[in-house]
């Protein structure tokens, strides 16, 4: 069974990817793509990317927030959803457990983060998945607060913005996981058939039933630079069809060349160019934000 | 010996099922004594298949969804609907044969009917990449259920590929973007719909064609996130742990009936849907009959509103920490 091994190489990937994304502590930090030892405070005031290599590293919901949207501008919603455990799920080991070691070393309650703020003087609606949540991975929770997010931003006529890193569809929650899919989709329909502004960003990794639903369905669709960026690994391609693969294949370069992205903004440009984006769609004075026009 | 295939967990029914072959085969057939015994091996089968068959494991139940003889899209095609035209290509780039698609009629309703095609034999699952659609499939997918949303024909999606395919080209024409687009093409689409689940519901690959206004699965159709294998692959590194993942995923229909995620189960024969592809197409074409007459009498802008509200409430959370809850 080809998918067998590309799932299983996803995983792997996607825990190299974990890997990868972290900084170490300490005042001196080696960084793990290109091995330069680099002052710490260079990576974070740097956009937590590194100086030397360009390296993104990965980012909490709340550093996302920080990094894209004005000052003091946002307000989280629907923070009293909890993750459940429907299918009493014991794999290696039990998923209740997954989950309390996420919330325990995340400190947060799920993998995703939504709300309502500010870019560049523009309303917005927003949404982060963060990988250290098993994954960024998409489970019940996750589905439902982005599709209240799209849901909210549809009858208050606002634009939504996602930053997505994510394995994919949450295994341990089953179907229900890949109902999440269907649902998060149709409410991006909604609010694209309302005629509203929908930017969707895809950090490293971006993968699976995340990317094969709301992620893709963007008016415009920005990547970071040199993300992991494909709906099955690359590994498991590699090994299902039993030959090399291209040169930088999946990074954010080669689905930009393959036509899949608008454009790829390196993190320091990205609020400006979100902002910009957001009055570009606008018929209105790009100085005036839609949320305002709306009483 | 017989030639047929059959499942490891099978082999007590198919020596039997030889025997009597093999007995009905024999010069003294006629005579008293061989009719006898044939009569009581008979129900001797009879009882041996409700014993093995009504109680399938989740995994004999996804073995069953992969037999090599299960009835496939295109046999159901001549069972159940009439007058075909078949209409090729995604207007992009080319024609993948693991998708099937064009007009028909049901009874006398006229329709528009798309399927994933595993194929009918090793030549042609060859050629229909074993019922995994590259994006070209899902672009000729979307093209049609347009086509159904602009003529109001009714939509009718056969869902039966273990997921959309892996590949260099499938990733760089945009496999995940076009899955994404099916689905939210589905979720607004101005037409009645109804999805069948005949065998292998695999993914994001079997999710594209299922965003539905009614969902149908055959009792041994499975429908899940992840292949068991997979699961399996990830959990215990070890493939061969897949009847436990596949117990794990709560992927049968009857689980997915009682999880409310699809809407009916269509009984199969004992012993699987191709030991009797005629009655089997004949319940699925009944309740399709009667779905799409419940359909049709209601509004197009009703059925797109509930539609929207079906896939809205998928979905298990909590207003507490789970650990709260259960200690
Ligand atoms: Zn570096």
């Amino acid at each position: 069974m080809p998918f067998t091994d590309w799932l299983k190489n996803r995983t792997q990937k996607t825990q190299e990817a974990a890997n990868k994304r972290a900084v170490p502590d300490g005042i001196w930090s080696k960084c793990t793509i290109c091995g330069k030892t680099i002052f710490q405070k260079d990576i974070l005031n740097n956009f937590h990317v590194c100086p030397e290599c360009g390296h993104h590293f990965g980012l909490s919901g709340h550093e996302r927030v920080m990094m894209l949207l004005d000052d003091g501008s946002f307000s989280a919603t629907e923070e009293d959803l909890w993750p459940k455990d429907p299918l009493g799920f014991i794999g290696s080991k039990p998923y209740r457990q997954s989950l309390n070691n996420a919330i325990e070393t995340t400190g947060r309650r799920e993998a995703v983060t939504t709300g309502f703020g500010r870019i560049k003087g523009n309303k917005v609606g927003f949404g982060v998945l963060d990988f250290r949540f098993i994954a960024g991975s998409m489970g019940s929770v996750v589905g439902e607060k982005i599709a209240r997010l799209f849901e909210a931003a549809t009858s208050e006529r606002l634009p939504v913005i996602t930053v997505v890193s994510s394995g994919g569809a949450r295994m341990q929650e089953g179907v229900l996981s890949l109902m999440q899919m269907a649902k998060t989709a149709a409410t991006v329909e909604q609010h694209n058939q309302a005629g509203l502004p929908y930017i969707s960003i895809l950090a490293n990794p971006t993968t699976g039933g995340v990317l094969a639903s709301f992620a893709s369905l963007g008016d415009i669709i920005i990547a970071e630079p040199k993300a992991l960026i494909g709906f099955a690994g690359p590994r498991v391609i590699e090994q299902t069809l039993d030959e090399k693969l291209p040169k930088g294949f999946q990074t954010s370069e080669s689905v930009l060349n393959h036509g899949m992205v608008d454009m790829i903004v390196p993190r320091d440009e990205l609020r400006e160019t979100v902002g910009r984006l957001i009055s570009g769609l606008s018929p209105v004075s790009s100085d005036q934000n839609l949320g305002d026009q709306v009483v | 010996m017989s030639r047929r295939y059959y499942i490891d967990f099978e082999r007590p029914v198919v020596e039997m099922e030889d025997q009597l072959e093999e007995l009905k085969k024999l010069p003294e057939a006629h005579k008293p004594d061989i009719i006898k015994e044939i009569k009581f091996l008979e129900d001797q089968i009879t009882k041996l298949k409700k014993r093995v068959y009504k109680n399938l494991t989740a995994w004999q139940q996804v073995q069953m969804s992969r037999h090599p003889d299960r009835p496939d899209f295109v046999r159901y095609l001549d069972l159940i609907f009439d007058d075909f035209i078949e209409l090729h290509g995604d207007r992009t780039y080319g024609d993948d044969l693991a998708v099937i698609g064009g007009l028909a009629k049901l009874g006398e309703q006229n329709i528009v009917v798309v399927g994933q095609e595993k194929g009918k034999d090793t030549h042609d699952r060859l050629r229909r990449n074993f019922g995994m659609p590259h994006p070209e499939g899902y672009r000729k997918a979307i093209r049609l259920f347009k086509l159904a949303g602009k003529f109001n024909l009714p939509l009718i999606t056969i869902i039966d590929t273990p997921g959309a395919f892996a590949g260099v080209g499938a990733e760089e024409r945009g496999q995940a973007q076009v899955i994404a687009k099916c689905l939210s093409t589905l979720s607004s689409l101005p037409t009645p719909t109804i999805a069948v689940n005949i065998g292998e519901g695999g993914s994001g690959g079997a999710l594209a064609f299922g965003v539905c206004d009614r969902v149908f699965m055959l009792e041994n159709a499975y429908y899940s996130v992840i292949t068991p294998e997979g699961c399996a692959a990830i959990l215990w590194q070890d493939k061969e742990k897949a009847p436990e993942a596949a117990e794990a995923l709560a992927l049968t229909a009857k689980k997915l009936l009682k999880m409310g995620i699809v809407d009916g189960v269509i009984k199969e024969p004992l012993g699987g849907a191709h030991r009797d592809p005629k009655s089997t197409a004949g319940k699925i074409g009944e309740i399709l009959k009667k779905t799409l007459g419940d359909l049709l009498s209601k509004p197009v802008d009703e059925l797109v509103a509930l539609r929207y509200e079906r896939v809205r409430q998928f979905g298990v959370f909590s207003d507490r920490q789970e650990s709260e809850i259960i200690t």
